[in-house]
């Protein structure tokens, strides 16, 4: 069952790396600070969801930490323009 | 120069202030407080006592840029207010005087009222030093007892537990928040927390905390068995701060009644967030809630009407998103109602509109821990609980919000056993399709 969950978690960070950045739905967000404290790369993320702005720093490594550990779903990936094409439209 | 004052530091405050600074740069700008710890996430508070959390990590701004802000925070309890006079008077006699006024002082613990409440290790969860406290009974209690329901019980009980100490959890009734929560979600939120190690006591009354040189050492339920404990925290739901509006002649109800503009009965005086009761479109009632993001967007209306815009609030429908036994739990909408035994009016992360019981027949499915429950109207969802799995929860919630006209796919809802997460995914993927089509 873990070893499941890790193939997914890892499935899903490879994609999101190459596909989007993280974007986030303020209405949900009670600043609680997890998403920034978790951060690898100290990224304010918190911010960015009091903001309502998408996290498009360039260090950010779409990791996928602060959407993973946010309690609230406030984070999601959305993909980057760029590569709909790829995926057919979709 | 316009002087604004401001009571509270929460975000109903601190969008107030950002909104008048937004549009007064000159503005003087007055925050009063009697929290030493001014603004930081009062939710995050769950996630501090599970040790996911630093305490530095609460605080959404730094105290350079709340400076930027060009706020003067004071540290004080308003008393009462001269409307007619535009004054503050301030606790010890003090007075401060304004052009405009919010009152965003919150909500707090509703007393605790068992015999044996004033002992030393009974605790509530309203702010950060009861958070501390919390945390520093915790490291050297064996055992606690948790009174109480909603949201702020488990949070407290999940802290406990996340800091091995024996957690008791009492209930009165016969389920976990039974007014918003069906028997179902109840039951998942129960079992879970037995699988977590709470020790869960359905159909329990405390009759007395019972002390020792001014200590907890146990509680005695209601058919005489005692339970031995070194914490006693009460969470059994919250009370509007009104006292200030009382002492001061504005119309108060349950909270401090204000209209869409966020205006008091007072001249120049307006209130927000937890503290104020506010109009309802939906349901055509003034209630009250105690969610972050309504207490923001009310303080945000407020600040930007307080510095001469005339914008109305338009209450979105209420939401939360919430831990439960660790289960990620979206509520929107109405969906429950009556009263639960635990809560004595909401908890914190709580609406009243939650208990207004739609004219609507229940739909759901559950698989493994994910459970979905739809309240399904005539044309419309009116509310709905979504646990576990979130991956519709937006979808959901924009559905009830935007009143999306269900009619062709409502029959389908409501046959036995229907696959409503496939049916819901479905028909959103369309309404937003022609949605996004109709806007300009």
């Amino acid at each position: 069952m873990n070893l499941k969950r890790l193939i997914k978690q890892e499935k899903t960070r490879r994609q999101a790396l190459v596909q989007g950045y993280v974007v986030p739905e303020t209405a949900r967000c009670v600043q609680c600070g997890i998403c920034s404290y978790y951060c690898p790369i100290n990224i304010d993320v918190r911010r960015h969801a009091w903001l309502g702005e998408p996290v498009k720093d360039s260090h950010c490594l779409t990791c996928g930490e602060c959407v993973a550990r946010c309690p609230r779903g406030v984070l999601r990936f959305e993909r980057t323009n760029l590569f709909e094409l790829d995926q057919g439209g979709e | 120069m316009r002087r604004y004052a401001i009571i509270g530091s929460g975000p109903a405050g601190i969008a107030a202030a950002q909104a008048i600074r937004s549009q007064d740069e000159r503005a003087e700008l007055l925050l009063i407080s009697d929290d030493p710890h001014g603004y930081y996430s009062r939710p995050g508070l769950a996630y501090y006592l599970t040790g996911e959390l630093p305490e530095s990590m609460l605080f959404p701004f730094t105290e350079q840029e709340l400076r930027l802000l060009g706020v003067r925070f004071l540290r004080a309890r308003a008393r009462s207010i001269d409307a007619p006079a535009h004054q503050i008077e301030l606790e010890g006699g003090s007075r401060q005087a304004y052009d405009r006024l919010l009152i965003a002082s919150g909500a707090q613990a509703a007393p605790i009222d068992y015999p044996g409440g004033e002992l030393q290790g009974v605790v509530k969860l309203d702010c950060l030093e009861d958070a501390r406290r919390i945390l520093k009974l915790a490291r050297k209690a064996k055992a606690a007892v948790v009174l109480g329901g909603g949201i702020t019980a488990l949070e407290i009980v999940e802290g406990l537990v996340s800091r091995g100490v024996k957690t008791h959890y009492l209930l009165r009734g016969d389920r976990y928040w039974s007014n918003v929560l069906d028997e179902t979600e109840s039951k998942i939120v129960g079992h879970r927390l037995v699988e977590e190690g709470v020790r869960l006591h359905y159909h329990t009354q405390v009759e007395q905390i019972l002390g020792k040189g001014g200590r907890v050492v146990g509680v005695r339920i209601q058919d005489g068995r005692q339970i031995a404990c070194d914490l006693v925290a009460v969470a059994i739901g919250i009370r509007p701060r009104v006292e200030l509006a009382q002492r001061s002649e504005i119309t108060i109800e349950r909270g401090i009644l204000v209209n869409e503009y966020m205006e008091t009965s007072a001249p120049d005086v307006y209130a927000a967030g937890d503290v104020a009761q506010v109009y309802d479109p939906f349901t055509g009632k003034s209630v009250l809630d105690s969610l972050w993001g309504p207490a923001r967007a009310q303080g945000h209306t407020a600040g930007m009407n307080m510095s001469g815009q005339h914008i109305p609030y338009l209450k979105p429908v209420a939401f939360n998103v919430t831990r439960l036994a660790n289960l990620t739990t979206t509520i929107i909408g109405r969906v429950g109602g009556g009263r639960d035994p635990d809560l004595l009016g909401i908890a914190r992360g709580d609406s009243e509109i939650w208990r207004q019981l739609p004219d609507a027949i229940a739909a759901q499915s559950d698989f493994n821990v994910n459970h979905l429950r739809l309240l399904v109207g005539e044309q419309t969802l009116l509310g709905a609980v979504v646990m576990g799995d979130q991956t519709l929860s937006q979808a959901i919630q924009h559905m009830v919000a935007r009143q999306a006209d269900i009619r062709p796919v409502r029959q389908q809802l409501l046959q036995p056993k229907a696959p409503l997460a496939e049916i819901i995914a479905q028909f959103w993927t369309q309404w937003k399709k022609n949605d996004n089509a109709q806007q300009p």
